[in-house]
């Protein structure tokens, strides 16, 4: 029971940091039909910029503030620069200029930053609770606590607010909602804010138990991407759902069957899953008209 | 047929250009380059035909790769069989499970087929790396030179030849595909899957025509990168190789076989003059792709193409 408790909880906890990459992945995606491969460095920007901040004496808070306020402006660049030039592309074009920005950004990270692998201390301190016999790290509550607080902060936004409104209008249908007066070009920058934020979040939560460096973005990226696919994409809840769902087979592949083997356990089961539902757990099936 | 002449023309200039640059070449190094473009251009070259043609996208092609890598390190150390039976061998069980696994994966669609695909890679890779009494694991194995009888294959200008003949024959193999029957289903495919169906196009069996295709282009161009080499390592499987090979057939040009080589070409070459830049390499390629699709976002070669028959018009 207490192993079976151990594998819940670094599931989770890997889990909830998969979920908040496929959350970024999905809203980018909403709002411009964009899958976004440098999801994955805006996780390594939010753990590196909070690392080298803190260890050149800034205070933690400012240092979180301004990790995220840095990943909000690359996501804005990434837009502006990269993705607005390039509109009216193919899926696959737009892609391959995600991965493009995403060598960049590791290429500038790592020259801005070091190569080395950096950690900060945790913020609820460093002693691990025992829960039913398992030894849980305090961050984990934080991870899981921050990414339980970015999914209801989201929702809030999506259900109870005008712009919230407006980023599901111009998911659903952009002509239409720049009809009624939606301005989509700023819901689409505002959406790449959003995703880099979340993103960053991400990183600055988990660092103190994952480690960061220049390099950590591509993994997680793929992670993500695979998770969000696996709710079914375009679905925020399912994006939540999948990268729980991935945490989780991955902690208990290691544990249960075979550590070289946990990456491949999660991918079969996407394999497996998308065999029999072609459209993700949650995902709503497309017709295609002629 | 105006087409197929002009691709016969493309052919036959790209063998007289194979046949003229080692006149032209300074050093044996470029003929090394010259061979390294050449081989990935053979598997661009497959991939194209399923992305540029049947409109499918894969990425996990260099799963394929590195089953034909694989084989010829394997195949003369482990198994004793000579390298150029493990060769055939490789490419033959590269085709038959891009044949197995075709049928499911190639029923889902768009991003779901990139992530399908993104995993079958992944797994591969991962035998690759865990199965180290075949495989020697994560350091890879050395792979032994390709011998036909008294005959061993080494030095570049060896496999200048080799790979050159080779893409020669591929591109030709491609060519004939695109002008017959299958071609016009897979470029039906490509534009509207339903309306095919309705014309009476065995869809899922094209699809899976070109997907096995283009394994098959990998494997062979795996084994010839790993006899080359003359070490294997899992990165040859990896992810950011099939991301490599998507961005070469993007980057040169869907649908276009001159893009194939163009593209592997670009991607092969940039690094090496990148070189120059140390720290800055990464920062300067992750550029130059960003900038290239959105300036050229058909592709280097249709792009170019239609600029220069726009100007002369």
């Amino acid at each position: 029971m207490a192993e079976f408790l151990q594998f819940l909880f670094s599931g989770l906890t890997i889990g909830a940091i998969y979920a908040l990459v496929a959350l970024g992945f999905t809203l980018i995606y909403n709002a411009s039909d964009v899958i976004n491969f440098a999801q994955g460095e805006f996780v390594m920007i939010g753990g590196m910029v909070t690392f080298f901040a803190v260890a050149a004496g800034v205070p933690l808070p400012l240092a979180v503030l301004l990790a995220v306020t840095i990943a909000v402006l690359v996501g804005l660049c990434l837009y502006g620069f990269a993705i607005r030039p390039a509109r009216n592309a193919t899926a696959v074009t737009l892609i391959i200029i995600t991965i493009g920005a995403s060598i960049f950004l590791r290429g500038v990270a790592a020259i801005v930053f070091d190569k080395n692998f950096h950690s900060y201390p945790g913020f609820a301190g460093t002693a691990p609770l025992q829960i039913g016999g398992a030894s849980v790290l305090p961050q984990s509550l934080v991870v899981l606590i921050g990414c339980g607080a970015i999914v209801l902060a989201l929702w809030l936004l999506m259900s109870k607010t005008l712009v919230g409104k407006a980023i599901i209008a111009t998911a659903a249908n952009k002509a239409a909602a720049q009809l009624v007066g939606v301005n989509t070009g700023w819901i689409i920058a505002l959406s790449f804010a959003a995703s880099a934020a979340i993103g960053a979040i991400g990183g600055i939560l988990a660092t103190p138990i994952t480690l960061t460096n220049y390099d950590v973005g591509t993994l997680l990226a793929l992670k993500g991407f695979a998770a969000a696919m696996l709710g079914g994409m375009g679905n925020p809840l399912g994006a939540v759902a999948g990268g729980l769902i991935v945490g989780l087979l991955e902690s208990f592949g290691a544990g249960y069957l075979s550590s070289a083997y946990k990456d491949a356990i999660a991918f079969v089961v996407i394999l497996a899953v998308l065999f029999v539902m072609p459209q993700g757990l949650f995902g709503r099936a497309s017709v295609e008209r002629v | 047929m105006p087409a197929l002449l002009r691709n016969y023309g493309i052919v036959a200039a790209i063998a007289v250009l194979i046949a003229v640059l080692p006149l032209i070449l300074p050093s044996t190094f470029y003929l090394r380059i010259a061979a390294l473009v050449f081989i990935f251009s053979i598997a661009v070259l497959g991939l194209n035909l399923l992305m540029g043609f049947a409109g499918q996208v894969s990425l996990g092609h260099a799963g394929f790769f590195g089953i034909g890598a694989y084989a010829v390190a394997i195949g003369p150390t482990h198994l004793g069989i000579p390298s150029w039976v493990a060769l055939i061998a490789g490419v033959t069980l590269a085709g038959l499970l891009a044949f197995v696994v075709g049928r499911p994966i190639l029923r889902l669609k768009g991003h779901y087929l990139a992530v399908a695909t993104l995993g079958m890679g992944l797994l591969i890779a991962m035998v690759f790396t865990n199965e180290a009494r075949w495989t020697g694991g994560p350091d890879g194995m050395p792979v032994p030179r390709l011998q036909l009888f008294d005959w061993t294959a080494r030095g570049s200008i060896t496999w200048y030849w080799i790979s050159g003949v080779t893409l020669v024959i591929a591109s030709l193999i491609a060519v004939n595909l695109i002008a017959s029957p299958t071609g016009r289903a897979l470029r039906a495919i490509h534009d509207s899957e339903v309306a095919s169906k309705v014309l009476g196009i065995d869809v899922a069996r094209y699809k899976l025509l070109a997907f096995v295709l283009s394994a098959i282009y990998a494997a062979l161009a795996g084994a010839y990168l790993a006899l080359f080499d003359g070490l294997v390592t899992p990165a040859t499987a990896g992810f950011l190789r099939s991301i490599e090979f998507v961005t070469m057939a993007v980057l040169g040009g869907l649908g276009s076989i001159l893009g194939s080589i163009v593209g592997a070409a670009i991607l092969t070459v940039l690094p090496q003059v990148l070189t120059v830049f140390h720290d800055y390499e990464h920062i300067a390629l992750g550029l130059i792709m960003i900038v290239f699709m959105i300036f050229l976002r058909a592709g280097t070669v249709p792009s170019l193409a239609a600029l220069f028959s726009r100007k002369s018009s």
